[in-house]
């Protein structure tokens, strides 16, 4: 019977929604590895939800009562937990605690791990990964050798089993660490980080200057659950925050829709966004690389179409 | 302050990755680079050991003979000694095969402070400091973006998924640096000179069974072609139908 143990990620009690996927992942690599246990761990206090942890595919939820968020003390608890239910495998949602987590936990267990995947496969009764490496320009499939197979799951990936039930809710002890977060400041401005959200509306150096940011804040507030992205040249050139950087040295995301405007789509620009679902992209220059890539293109000028996409927008999202 | 700081060759974020015999990276033309996350580990252990008053910036790499380039670089920075743990399967080995060997010759040595850069930008792992911490048994602090450390304790920041972390450790530890943290310095032409006659071991080193296997390497799928809807203004309407009715995203 193979177990695979998840760790959940939970900030001030509430579940990140990444977590989910990593349950429904777990569940399809158990059931086609011919059946087993899917055990969750939070390892901070949390109040877990039965029924849509099971319905996302856990048997059971275990949670850890760490006073305080430590990675270190963390790891000690998923490592120990690993060890008590003899699991096979270990996932985790690729964010930044979860990649975090991830090297340590491969440490403790003195096994190899497998960063950031964006498929799970079972073929031949074992665990293999396909993971994107040189920042998306290609792809490995691998397999981890070690006790413990330690896999941390790209966020939009994968998705929840929804096969109903609930999940059987225990208490277990948390170990302490020596790291501990003293205070988390929320994120400023309302929108998701670009790393998870499912919509994101992006721009490059063709939007002119930072001045021009408030036409894309207009496109992304017709756009529920939207983030702001940018490209490397305009964090360089201090236009904005590092945080929203898409890209081989900034996030690499994958949304259902992004939207370029004024972006051209250097090399490592597209690495970073090239498994998005659909891409629209707007750039005055109808030569630009970026239109290769984009399922939808327009070419003109952002500061003339983004007040107009914006209003078409509203219409249809409200 | 004793600290030792890790370095990596990688392919330069401008070049085109293609793939040799369907498991490894083809560096027939490939411009090789030190890791420039890397680069914010090195200036922030030359600030780090500026503030400490004195202290010593040991670089070291897993790599093949071609690392000694990224060491003298380092070296060139502001670095006083390098090693390289040389083997020539190095560039292909996975995060948690670097971090064993890694973990080995660090125990030899004693550290205060621990800098990685917060991932390579070829195999994107992010696992390489973490997995070095806990075997080592210290604390880690990763994709740190402010450092301060005082007394013996680490002040850091880091930002997460919507939001900020303020994190504090006990020295010894192990921190794994994002862009934000510093400015990297170039090397002066001073600096490159001194960097001639400071040390760079060179020790083979074994790796071991590797914790990873490469079963295939491919290039992504090729993204179905696109369209142009229009110019201008005017082509709004069709995009909005097309996300509508067709892509199905809104």
């Amino acid at each position: 019977m193979t177990h695979i143990l998840v760790i959940l990620e939970t900030r001030d009690g509430v579940l990140r929604p990444s977590s989910l996927e990593a349950v429904g992942a777990a569940r399809i690599a158990v059931d086609g590895l011919g059946g087993g246990t899917v055990t969750a761990l939070a390892c901070e206090k949390f109040s877990a939800d039965a029924s849509s942890l099971g319905n996302a595919g856990a048997d059971k939820v275990l949670i850890a009562s760490a006073i305080e968020h430590s990675a270190d003390g963390a790891a000690l608890t998923a490592a120990r937990v690993a060890k008590e239910l003899e699991a096979s495998a270990v996932f985790l949602s690729a964010t930044v605690r979860g990649k975090d987590l991830c090297g340590r936990l491969a440490a403790a267990l003195e096994s190899g791990f497998a960063a950031d995947c964006t498929s799970a496969h079972t073929n031949g009764g074992s665990l293999s990964f396909t993971r994107p490496i040189y920042g998306g320009k290609a792809l490995q499939t691998i397999q981890v050798n070690g006790p413990v197979v330690v896999a941390s799951l790209r966020p939009n990936y994968f998705s929840s089993a929804e096969r109903g039930g609930e999940a059987v809710v225990e208490e277990t002890s948390a170990e302490s660490g020596k790291g501990r977060v003293v205070k988390i400041a929320a994120k400023e401005g309302g929108r998701p980080d670009v790393a998870e959200a499912n919509r994101v509306v992006s721009g490059g150096r063709g939007m002119g200057g930072e001045s021009a940011w408030h036409l894309l804040e207009a496109v992304s507030d017709a756009l529920p659950g939207s983030a702001l992205g940018a490209s490397r040249a305009v964090v360089d050139s201090g236009w904005r925050p590092h945080s929203e950087q898409v890209g081989q040295t900034g996030k690499v995301v994958a949304p259902e829709l992004y939207i370029a405007c004024g972006i051209s789509g250097a090399i490592q620009h597209l690495a970073g966004m090239n498994g998005s679902q659909c891409i629209v992209a707007i750039n005055k220059d109808a030569d630009a690389p970026i239109f290769q890539h984009a399922t939808y293109g327009i070419v003109g000028d952002v500061a003339e179409i983004l007040p107009v996409l914006a209003e078409e927008l509203a219409k249809v999202t409200e | 302050m004793n600290i030792i700081t890790f370095v990596k060759r990688v392919p330069s974020t401008t070049t085109r990755v293609l793939i040799k015999d369907d498991n490894a990276l083809d560096p027939t033309g490939v411009e090789f680079v030190l890791n420039p996350y890397d680069e914010f580990a090195i200036e922030e252990a030359i600030q780090q050991k500026e503030k400490s008053g004195d202290g010593h910036i040991l670089v070291m790499s897993f790599g093949s003979a071609d690392s000694q380039k990224e060491l003298r670089t380092a070296l060139a920075m502001g670095a006083d000694e390098a090693l390289l743990l040389q083997n020539p399967d190095a560039p292909n080995a996975d995060g948690a095969t670097t971090a064993r060997t890694l973990t080995a010759a660090v125990k030899e040595r004693e550290f205060d402070l621990l800098l990685f850069g917060k991932q390579s930008v070829d195999k994107d792992q992010h696992g390489v400091g973490p997995a070095v911490a806990t075997a080592l048994g210290i604390p880690c602090i990763t994709e740190v973006t402010k450092l301060d450390i005082t007394d013996g304790t680490v002040h850091a920041e880091r930002e997460v998924e919507g939001g900020r972390e303020i994190i504090e450790a006990p020295l010894p530890c192990a921190i794994t640096c994002q862009k934000g943290l510093n400015q990297p310095r170039f090397a002066s032409l001073k600096g490159i000179m001194a960097a001639k006659r400071k040390t760079l071991d060179i020790v083979e080193t074994d790796m071991g069974t590797p914790l990873v296997e490469v079963l295939k390497m491919e290039m992504p799928p090729e993204r179905p072609a696109g369209r142009i809807l229009g110019e201008g203004v005017a082509a709004v309407p069709a995009l909005i139908t097309a996300l509508k009715e067709e892509a199905k995203v809104l």
